[in-house]
């Protein structure tokens, strides 16, 4: 799979299946990143700039992001067959590890083992979505205004905990009005 | 369960929400339940927002398990779906790329915190920073397998060194 990504790119809906089971299968703490790996650098389905920009729809969309995400790129690709693909394979994995665990959970409790491994992951997992954003920023044109609002959303949600909505909905229609007024 | 349509900007920002409705009006789930599945929802691979298939399934078994994930995803999957076609429509409007290029570095922003939220929140102070802090490094610099570095945290953390 090493064509340029773009409208010419063929993917049916059984492959958009299997990208997202892959991505979330292995989705510990979260899919974005390993939805990102798989759809950017793997499969090279989106490039690294489609991939922000769907996303950032997705953000702007009720329900959970990378279920929405997974939607709209298989729509993209393979209209309502694809996104359904997308959609159940994304989901089938997740669904059938939680419930697994909660079962055997409810029947053998807390064990203090399993609770130092995930103090572990939990922590690797949190680097692992810095290091996706990183690498999301990198693709960003290099203009102040661009990363200026960058680092405001993340002061203002990541350090200083303010309420999401109101932040979003002042930052995005100044963000959206200087990207119009710098447009080329 | 119909809160899918409220939660703008993922999951995480609506648990609270969640927490109300399932705990405080209906009575599903007690506050410890819905610790501990969040516990398991959050080391569970996937999306977070599976917690609330396991509130379905408290409440009513494998029916309720898929009923509830199917009302959380599907008014907003229906709506993605309606979005994605009108803006491939308008593919190339300038009005459209202006949107675009806005909304992104808000969005990496946002991720970013997250990622910054998430390494923070997990207990065990300075070797929990460290682990994080390799993890991006090795993440941004090299294409080595995530699942690796995950494996070696845990093994950290099993070792009690975590």
């Amino acid at each position: 799979m090493t064509s340029a990504p773009g409208d010419t790119l063929r993917v049916t809906p059984g492959q958009l299946y299997h990208g997202f089971l892959y991505a979330g299968a292995r989705g510990f703490g979260g899919a974005m990143p390993w939805a990102r790996r798989m759809l950017v650098e793997e499969r090279r389905w989106l490039t690294p700039r489609e991939f922000t920009d769907a996303f950032s729809l997705c953000n702007f969309l009720p329900g959970p992001n990378i279920v929405n995400m997974s939607v709209i790129v298989g729509s993209r690709f393979g209209g309502p067959r694809g996104a359904v693909a997308a959609f159940t394979g994304l989901l089938t994995v997740p669904l059938l590890v939680v419930l697994t665990l909660a079962a055997l959970y409810s029947r053998f409790g807390q064990l203090p083992a399993i609770d130092a491994v995930l103090r572990g992951v939990g922590a690797s997992a949190g680097g692992l979505v810095l290091a996706a954003g990183l690498k999301m920023a990198e693709g960003l044109p290099r203009t102040v205004l661009g990363f200026g609002f960058m680092i405001v959303a993340f002061v203002a949600i990541g350090l200083l905990r303010w309420p999401l909505m109101p932040v979003l909905f002042t930052l995005a229609p100044l963000s959206v009005a200087a990207a119009w007024l710098h447009r080329r | 369960m119909m809160l899918s349509l409220v939660a703008v900007g993922g999951v995480t920002s609506v648990l609270p929400e969640v927490h109300r409705v399932a705990v405080d009006v209906h009575h599903w789930v007690t506050d410890a339940e819905f610790t501990q599945m969040f516990v398991i929802a959050r080391a569970a691979p996937g999306p977070n927002m599976l917690l609330v298939s396991l509130i379905g399934w408290h409440v009513a078994g494998l029916p309720g398990a898929l009923i509830a994930t199917a009302a959380m995803c599907l008014p907003s999957c229906a709506l993605s779906y309606c979005v994605a076609q009108t803006w491939d429509r308008f593919r190339g409007a300038p009005w459209r790329r202006a949107v675009e290029h806005g909304l992104a570095p808000i969005t990496i922003g946002l991720i970013l915190a997250t990622g910054w939220l998430v390494a923070r929140g997990a207990p065990g102070g300075w070797p929990a920073y460290t682990i994080a802090g390799i993890t991006t490094a090795v993440s941004v610099f090299t294409n080595l397998n995530p699942l690796w570095l995950f494996l070696a945290a845990g093994l950290l953390g099993l070792l009690g060194l975590v």
